[in-house]
């Protein structure tokens, strides 16, 4: 007896160590905290207001397409209004609450205390909301985009006709882009390393598979659009000419890397609501999801056959036949997954028994818009009907049926069904099934009659119509469903505003569901769960009884937190046997220094002021810096630790077997492809034109490139030679190494500037000069980051932060090193030689 | 690695749409700068007949090595038990499934090749 009572208080003072070690901070302070609990909120609240500030926009828009002639609101504006309706629900609304959702549910899911890098999560936060700001303010002072979402040249790139709302567009979503990548390389380490023990990767849940497959194709899809971006901006401020035909340029290009970006993108917002449903499914079902294998299929084939579709928004573009319908073939093809995980669904549904509960009544809804949206989505990916239909209302009509039937109804019924799990209240299921029909018979109203109009041949995008042709009445109706949908919407947010105070205190798993995030208790822990289970299970609360106990008394892995540090688990990908216990980071201010500073780099390079960009820039990657050095890869105080069940884990771990080392690896794999994006403008234009280079060109030559090839691959062996000597305990040659390192780089720099300053290649003159200036500025500018590094590793060193035992600084830099080089050497390769083998 | 009965992973999963992309980027790349550049329509289709025939053996072997991981319907799905063999089994299972559907979709992306016949 006295045993267990000893065991009792033991477990009190773990609980209150673990508790001391995760709380909060308050006051002032609060706005410092990086874990899930509190940025997942914040980045959930902040793009649900964009969204609702969004949808305000497209109400003016409806209002203003409600009768023909009207003059509601002014053409300029009418265009800035549709253009960030667009826009916000894309960059600030569909992407960032797919980001936003899994910050704050993965953690729990995996039964992790958090995931591996929260500051990293909290920047992105933060950048996201100062860009968005940024973006979606610019209409109060009528400088908002005008050009429409997808930003087209000429239009677009006419500094007449696109005043700053074009950079505006550009720099402000790029920023955002880069704090997507940031999330994406959060969430992929996440599920492939922070499983709790024994959740092998075919017991991990469904919305696992589409958080690492949504994650993937982010990586793969927002390179190009940034690319595409450094372009547009650098003809829009300094008159490269890369769209521009008269001097070798095309708008085609643009569509290109647009819509590498743009089409995938849709799915990268429909497959993360989808995984709602793959959580709410079975447990309202009360069954496991039938098929797991096919569920995992169909993640994997849609987010592969997406990347094939590009071309189907470019129909009209006057790509040969033959190539377009490779598009079509694909954009059929795709429906194959589609249509699984929608057979899945009703698989599942029909081998249980189905409890009607709200968030079951809005994924019902969901589906049955969705399919309705493919329907019309087949239809438009045949290229003759799209010749017709193409920038009618019929095309907007299809783009909400899958967007809002894909997207928008799944998600609030993940909020219907999480809402608990955040806030430990239930929303009302009265004031739900209100929502429910008013925004389902709204949005029906709205975008049905949208058909109509579209195959009547009304033009999407415009301002006003003409009475008399036949699409008056039609558009009275979509407006009139338009507030419909409105007051269903207002309803969800009465409902939510309303439970945060006085909403029923939410039981412990309150939908008796399978998974651990419903492992979450009722009152405020921060420490994501008292002590980490083994799982042996899919549904580990149905299948596996007393887990839940254990992990509440403390019996799990990491009970406590003895040091004094936040601690979780990194286990193997593929079965997730425990490997090491991270230390993570603990709540800063740093992250948000980076994105004010980082930010205002942007912001003011958008007015063109250049000295304050410049300043911002170089604070931001100071603050950064120091961020690092503080933060990351701190030598342990002991080796390993106690980690709990009588399992002793290191507490350093470098190379392939850090998280880090995935970071950086996964990162890296999103900079290639934004460096591929560029190297793809070069053979594009090589393609349109009979010759290119031009032969009136003068091009690099060879010696320069060659130079800068030689110093730089050179460059690259030192830094490989210092992790070899840090490992095997030449500390001094290594740093020396390093330092050799550093002068070779900025020899290579050096090289690259003189090829393209001395050579008399002019960017303002050819597209052609302009495309080498890119490449050999895209190439420095890594490099110049990777001599950064080295003193990086150096300062680490001399500091004694960096030994032979603890290396993951130079590992990582020479993980970077390898994607630089390379980089390096394509470049050089491609201007130097390449004009020889076509000229 | 693909034939190996002890394996799979992430990698052999990912390796049969992967085959896909290549194909689609080879067909659509190759047809883009022949129809720019002015080459032979016939030759083109030719050198995409042959990438539709290697991607389709490698997917097939994929398929294979992948049925093999499944234990040769030895034990039938979910594979949802908390052991390695099963979870080799279940990826097995969806790896298969992915590799049908990419042999679907290589066949599909191959079709315009073989219907138009010129650049228009
Ligand atoms: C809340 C109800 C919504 C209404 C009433 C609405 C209404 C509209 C209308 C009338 C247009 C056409 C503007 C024009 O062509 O002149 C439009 C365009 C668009 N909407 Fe929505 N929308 C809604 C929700 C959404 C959602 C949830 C998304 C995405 C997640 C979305 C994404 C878009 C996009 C990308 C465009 C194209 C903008 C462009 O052409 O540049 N909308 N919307
Ligand atoms: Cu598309």
């Amino acid at each position: 007896m006295s045993d267990d009572l000893s065991r009792d208080t033991l477990a009190e003072a773990q609980a209150a160590r673990l508790r001391k070690v995760w709380a909060t901070p308050r006051g002032w302070r609060y706005w410092s905290a990086v874990n899930n609990t509190e940025v997942g909120i914040w980045y959930i609240v902040t793009s649900f207001g964009f969204f609702l500030f969004a949808g305000v926009l497209a109400l003016i828009v409806r209002a203003q397409l409600a009768v023909p002639q009207n003059d509601l609101v002014s053409p300029e504006f009418y265009n800035q209004a549709f253009t960030l309706h667009g826009t916000m629900m894309m960059f600030l609304f569909a992407v960032p609450i797919f980001e936003a959702v899994a910050i704050l549910l993965l953690p729990q899911m995996l039964a992790a205390r958090d995931l591996p890098f929260p500051r990293l999560s909290a920047f992105g936060f933060w950048c996201f909301l100062i860009g968005g700001s940024f973006v979606a303010g610019s209409i109060f002072f009528d400088a908002a985009p005008a050009s429409g979402w997808f930003m087209y040249p000429s239009l677009a790139t006419n500094k007449d006709l696109a005043g700053i709302g074009a950079d505006i567009w550009l720099l402000g979503l790029s920023f955002i882009e880069v704090a997507s990548i940031a999330a994406a390389v959060e969430l992929i380490v996440g599920v492939l390393k922070c499983r709790p023990p024994g959740m092998r990767i075919h017991l991990m849940p469904l919305y696992c598979w589409y958080v690492l497959i949504v994650a993937g194709m982010i990586l793969f899809a927002f390179p190009p659009l940034i690319a595409g971006d450094i372009l547009f901006e650098l003809q829009r401020m300094f008159d490269w000419p890369f769209f521009d035909p008269d001097r070798g340029g095309d708008p085609v290009l643009w569509q290109h890397l647009f819509w590498i970006f743009g089409h995938p993108e849709v799915y990268i917002i429909f497959l993360p609501s989808i995984a709602l449903m793959a959580m709410i499914v079975p447990t309202f079902s009360q069954v496991p999801i039938t098929g797991y294998g096919w569920i995992v299929l169909a993640a994997v084939g849609t987010g592969f056959l997406s990347f094939g579709l590009w071309a189907h928004h470019m129909y009209t573009t006057g790509l040969p036949a033959l190539s377009l319908g490779f598009f079509s073939a694909a954009s059929e093809a795709v429906a194959i997954p589609t249509g699984v995980q929608i057979f899945v669904f009703i698989a599942t549904m029909a081998t249980g028994r189905v409890i009607f509960s709200v968030p079951m009544l809005f994924a019902a809804g969901a589906l049955a818009v969705f399919v309705f949206g493919g329907l019309t989505g087949v239809m438009v990916a045949l290229a003759p009907f799209d010749w017709q239909a193409h920038d009618t209302h019929f095309v907007v009509a299809h783009l909400h049926y899958t967007l809002i039937g894909g997207m928008l109804l799944p998600l609030i019924a993940g909020l219907y069904y999480f809402f608990p799990f955040a806030t430990k209240r239930m929303l009302s299921a009265r004031l739900g099934t209100w929502a429910f029909w008013l925004i389902f018979t709204g949005f029906n109203i709205t975008f049905l009659p949208m058909h109509f109009t579209g195959l009547r041949g009304m033009p999407r995008r415009v301002f006003t119509y003409p009475a008399g042709h036949g699409w008056d009445w039609l558009n009275l109706i979509s407006t009139f469903g338009a507030y419909i949908m409105a007051i269903g919407v207002l309803v969800v947010v009465v409902d939510v505003v309303r439970a945060l105070r006085h909403g029923p205190p939410a039981p412990r798993n309150p939908w008796n569901a399978g998974t651990l995030e419903w492992t979450v208790e009722t009152t405020d822990e921060n420490w994501g769960v008292r002590s980490v289970p083994q799982i042996s299970s899919r549904y580990p609360l149905w299948d596996q009884p007393g887990v839940l106990d254990e992990m509440d008394r403390g019996q799990g892995y990491l009970p406590d937190a003895a040091a004094g540090k936040r601690e979780t688990l990194i286990t193997g990908v593929l079965d997730a046997t425990p490997e090491q216990v991270q230390r993570l980071p603990a709540n800063s201010f740093r992250p948000l220094a980076a994105a004010i500073f980082i930010g205002t780099c942007f912001i003011a390079a958008t007015f063109e002021w250049w000295w304050l960009a410049a300043a911002g820039g170089i604070i931001g990657i100071g603050v950064i810096l120091g961020w690092l050095w503080t933060g990351t890869a701190r030598p342990p105080e002991a080796a390993t630790m106690d980690a709990g069940r009588g399992l002793t884990l290191p507490l350093y771990a470098s190379g392939p077997r850090s998280v880090g080392w995935w970071a950086m690896c996964i990162t890296m794999v999103g900079d290639a492809t934004a460096f591929i994006s560029l190297i793809f403008g070069y053979f594009f234009y090589w393609t349109i034109h009979a010759e290119f280079p031009p032969p009136q060109a003068t091009g690099p030559g060879l010696v320069w490139p060659a130079i800068a090839a030689a110093t730089g691959l050179a460059a690259w062996a030192a830094v490989l030679a210092a992790r070899h000597a840090n490992r095997t305990g030449r500390v001094a040659m290594a740093r020396l190494a390093l330092m050799a390192g550093a002068g070779l780089t900025i020899a290579s720099i050096a090289a690259g500037a003189a090829a393209i300053l001395t050579t008399g290649l002019d960017p303002v003159v050819h597209v052609y000069d302009a495309t080498v200036w890119v490449l050999v500025i895209w190439t420095a500018l890594h490099l110049a980051a990777g001599v950064l590094m080295q003193l990086y590793c150096l300062a680490r060193s001399l500091a004694g932060h960096m030994t032979p035992v603890h290396d993951i600084d130079i590992q990582n830099v020479t993980l970077y090193w390898h994607f630089a080089g390379v980089t390096l050497a394509v470049t050089m390769a491609v201007i130097g030689l390449f004009p020889l083998a076509s000229g | 690695m693909l034939t190996r009965p002890d394996r799979a992973t992430i990698v052999t999963l990912l390796a049969p749409p992967t085959v896909w992309a290549l194909h689609f980027l080879t067909a659509y790349i190759l047809a883009a700068i022949a129809c720019a550049k002015g080459w032979d329509p016939g030759s083109v289709r030719l050198v995409i007949a042959a990438a539709t025939a290697a991607a389709l053996v490698f997917i097939a072997l994929a398929a294979r090595a992948a049925h093999r991981h499944t234990g040769f319907t030895a034990d039938t799905p979910p594979h949802d038990d908390p052991t390695r063999g099963a979870r080799m089994r279940q990826m097995g299972a969806a790896t298969f499934l992915v590799a049908a559907l990419s042999f679907v979709a290589v066949i599909f992306t191959s079709l315009p090749a073989v219907f138009i016949p010129d650049c228009r």
